[in-house]
């Protein structure tokens, strides 16, 4: 018999002193104790190799309006698609952990500074297309709800099993549009938590 | 040895809409979530070690230049998976009110004091057995915009990792016998009495430190079982 699951709650409007602690020079000008961030907006490690992008967006509510206290977390594998997990056999010989943590602006903006993820393996050892696994919270989400970006310029989305899950019409909402800025690759990735143009969210 | 998550295991959390939280009604899902099956991409998960800790981050009374002020309390208990499996060297973060039940986030205008002393969070991670232990103050109840006179009751806010991002969970602990419970829907927002006692820690006399501290416990439990040979027939 198993037992039963410790019960999610919401992460509330308070967490960023414990969870996104970098703007907290805001209310603790003293700095009597220094709260070090374990887990940030930037991936990238001097060793990692791969294409370095920047990952934005926005995220609003039902109304449209910008959700201004949410944090989300992205969780994917190097450039030569390998995890930083003991669950992955082939794990990657580098610092690059593959896993981030951004709370968002007034504005309910966020951003990575990450690596392209290359091509993991998928249902029946068929490749994946190069994905990034996206958990979002926030004060009225009781429990994170899950989604994926996926790459616009990737051939192989059009043959992916999991893409191919969602209906056609709403495929798009998983589709991180590239926009050049200088020297600077960035995938742009709006999530709209509910109503028209839903992003779409997996049942995991 | 690896795990298996099914879905079944989920019944225990709260949906995503639950009126009675205005803030969910804008913010929850109104399509259809996509089934999907759990992929290398869902059962792996980050692993953060002993290097991300600082010494003394478990104790949010030693972070100030003085002590803080209220019910000194040691919050300590063992991570496990569904088997009932201890998951060492996880992460566990919480962040709090001070004993007034006042947070220092800037966004908190609850008319409470702050207390320079208390800044409300912490981490630790869980050694081989999956053991871990705070020692903090005991957080004040506070009030919240949701409907007429509605406050919270007394909680620490947790987040935890386990073995992949399938079992990375953000939840609350509770106290026991608390006498707000019948009143907050976001405690009640789980449907099922046995899960809504999992978020409950228990009062622990044998671990209370005399003339020193209160003890409550409060073990987790994740995601994640061992395969059966049948679980995997079916896949
Ligand atoms: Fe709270």
């Amino acid at each position: 018999m198993s037992e039963i699951i410790t019960p999610s709650q919401t992460v509330g409007p308070y967490f960023a002193y414990g969870l996104t602690p970098k703007g907290r020079l805001k209310w603790d000008p003293d700095g009597t104790y220094s709260w070090k961030e374990t887990i940030g907006d930037n991936l990238i490690t001097p060793d990692a190799t791969g294409e370095k992008i920047r990952i934005e967006g926005q995220i609003v509510d039902g109304d449209g309006k910008p959700i201004n206290d949410a944090m989300l977390e992205i969780w994917q594998a190097d450039a030569q698609g390998r995890y930083a997990s003991p669950y992955d056999s082939r794990r990657p010989n580098t610092q690059f952990k593959g896993f981030g943590r951004s709370a968002v602006n007034p504005n309910g903006e966020f951003g990575f500074s990450t690596i392209k993820p290359g091509s993991v393996p998928g249902p029946n050892g068929k490749p994946q297309a190069p994905h990034i696994g996206f958990c979002i919270y926030s004060r009225g989400m009781l429990r994170q709800v899950y989604t994926r970006l996926y790459f616009a310029d990737e051939a192989a989305n059009a043959t992916d099993q999991i893409l191919s899950l969602v209906p056609a019409d709403r495929r798009d909402t998983l589709i991180a549009k590239k926009e050049v800025q200088g020297d600077t690759v960035v995938y742009r990735f709006n999530i709209r938590v509910q109503g028209d143009n839903e992003t779409v969210f997996f049942d995991i | 040895m690896s795990l298996i998550y099914p879905r079944e295991s989920l019944s225990a959390y709260p949906k995503h809409l639950s009126p009675e939280y205005k803030s969910t009604v804008k913010r929850s899902p109104s399509k259809p979530l996509i089934l999907m099956p759990h992929t290398l991409s869902e059962l792996t998960g980050p692993v953060y070690g002993h290097d991300v800790i600082q010494e003394g981050d478990n104790d949010l009374t030693k972070q100030g230049k003085g002590e803080p002020l209220g019910e000194r309390i040691i919050v300590h208990g063992h991570v496990y998976d569904e088997d009932k499996r201890p998951i060492p060297d996880t992460l566990v973060e919480i962040w709090q009110a001070n004993a007034c039940g006042r947070y220092v986030h800037l966004v908190d205008q609850h008319p409470a004091p702050l207390d320079p002393n208390f800044t409300g969070g912490g981490r630790t991670v869980t050694d081989k057995n999956g053991y871990y232990k705070f020692i903090t103050i005991k957080p004040g109840a506070y009030p919240w915009g949701n409907h007429h006179n509605a406050w919270r009751p007394n909680h620490i806010h947790f987040s935890v990792f386990g073995h992949s991002f399938l079992s990375r969970l953000i939840t609350q602990m509770y106290f026991p016998g608390d006498y707000l419970f019948p009143f907050d829907p976001i405690f009640n927002s789980v449907p099922d009495e046995q899960a809504r006692l999992r978020m409950v820690s228990s009062f622990d006399l044998d671990n209370t430190i005399p003339d020193w501290a209160l003890a409550f416990r409060f073990d987790i439990v994740l995601r994640g079982r061992e395969a059966t040979p049948l679980d995997t027939d079916k896949h």
